[in-house]
């Protein structure tokens, strides 16, 4: 069981650790703005989730477990709207422009 | 190698990068941004150094409070940069050189330590129950140190009062020229609705927790601090003018209570400071909630800057 659960922790690490490689790849990599904030919200969506839900079985107990998800959820919470926020940022610029 | 050694040498890295990138950026903002980085680093590195209370103060004063006022001071200065004469070539090798010796002191300090280390704290560890405090940072901070504590406070409040006096005077006691997003924006003004009131109880906690666990007033005090600037950005709630009597009152009522308790200690405990054996819990948390709001509206007024106008917009 304990090891079933190991297994799972590093496969899901591993799983984020590379939504993280992959956003950072595309946040240096895109053309424009708005295509670069898609790069960057897959990391913080699925790479800190993947990474939370494999850190879940170690988190000691219920409590841990509740503060990680927290803290994922605030996570999106705040990329999501930093991401709106500078999108329509971009947007009223270029239609200026 | 283990793991963690690997990942303490790359943080080390890292923050050496993020610092020499933060001195070579050629724009104010890059810099500033850099800033913002190196200090978010440097509080995981304090946590990789078991000082978790040194880490969210760093985290929240020394990223985020003075990221944030860096970056309106950037904004301000984007109209006047171009045209700012750069520091002469003498200077420059002056600043360096400063910077040079103080690093190197550092360096040797760390080096090549004295053979016997003196240190108080196990003294401080041994008497740390009389207070009813468990975390020693809070000792240190609220019991055999509150003197720093105290002046702490009150160069806050110079700060402020600096900041304050940049005001003309046709504006003297009016409202902070907080840059407000002008268009009513649903997306932010849905984010000014719904964090705060998580963010409120995360402040409250942290100054309630640091008697016993890593946190405390200040670090408390500017999680409300930045709560109360995103309401005020997001233009739910207007900026107040600084002549207001209720708003100068939060801002001078913790110091002024920490003030009164230590004179109040002459009497009941014999000493400036001193708390009446038995009864230092009681007081600390009087003095850390007072503290904590008015360390969360100097904060906020800070973020506001100088008076630029009288009447509401």
């Amino acid at each position: 069981m304990n090891f079933a659960l190991n297994i799972f922790t590093v496969l899901a690490v591993a799983a984020g650790a590379f939504f993280f490689l992959a956003g950072t790849v595309g946040l240096l990599r895109f053309p424009d703005v708005l295509t670069r904030l898609h790069a960057l919200t897959k990391a913080d969506n699925l790479g800190l989730g993947l990474i939370v839900l494999g850190l879940l079985p170690h988190a000691g107990g219920l409590l841990g477990a509740l503060k990680l998800i927290g803290i994922w959820l605030l996570v999106q919470l705040s990329g999501a709207i930093v991401t709106q926020l500078i999108a329509s940022l971009t947007r009223q610029d270029g239609s200026r422009a | 190698m283990t793991v963690a050694l690997a990942f303490d040498i790359g943080l080390g890295i890292l923050l050496l990068a993020v610092a020499g990138w933060a001195v070579a950026a050629c724009s104010t903002y890059a810099a500033t941004i850099a800033f913002i980085v190196y200090g978010l680093l440097l509080a995981i590195a304090w946590v990789r150094l078991f000082a978790v209370d040194v880490a969210l103060t760093e985290a929240a004063i020394g990223s985020g409070v003075t990221g944030m006022l860096l970056l309106s001071a950037a904004a301000r200065l984007r109209v006047i940069e171009p045209a700012a004469v750069a520091a002469g070539t003498p200077l420059r090798i002056a600043v360096g050189i400063s910077c040079a010796l103080i690093s190197v002191a550092l360096a040797a300090a760390i080096l090549f330590p004295p053979d016997v280390v003196f240190t108080l704290a196990p003294a401080a560890m041994a008497h740390l129950p009389e207070s009813g405090l468990g975390n020693p940072v809070a000792g240190v901070l609220f019991v055999y140190r509150s003197l720093d504590t105290l002046l702490e406070k009150a160069v806050l409040l110079l700060a402020l009062l600096g900041v304050w006096s940049l005001a003309p005077d046709r504006f003297w006691g009016g409202i902070p020229g907080l840059q407000v997003y002008r268009q009513r924006n649903a997306i932010l003004i849905f984010f000014a609705q719904i964090l705060p009131p998580l963010g409120i109880m995360v402040g409250i906690y942290m100054t309630w927790v640091g008697a016993d666990h890593p946190g405390g007033a200040f670090q408390g005090g500017a999680v409300l601090a930045v709560m109360w600037i995103l309401v005020m950005i997001a233009g739910l709630r207007d900026v107040p003018p600084i002549g207001q009597r209720w708003m100068r009152l939060l801002v001078v009522v913790g110091p002024v209570v920490f003030l009164a308790i230590g004179l109040a200690g002459f009497a009941l405990a014999g000493a400036f400071l001193g708390y009446p054996a038995g009864y230092a819990k009681p007081f600390i948390i009087v003095i850390e909630v007072t503290l904590q709001i008015s360390i969360a509206v100097t904060l906020g007024l800070l973020a506001a800057g100088p008076p630029e106008r009288i009447q509401p917009q």
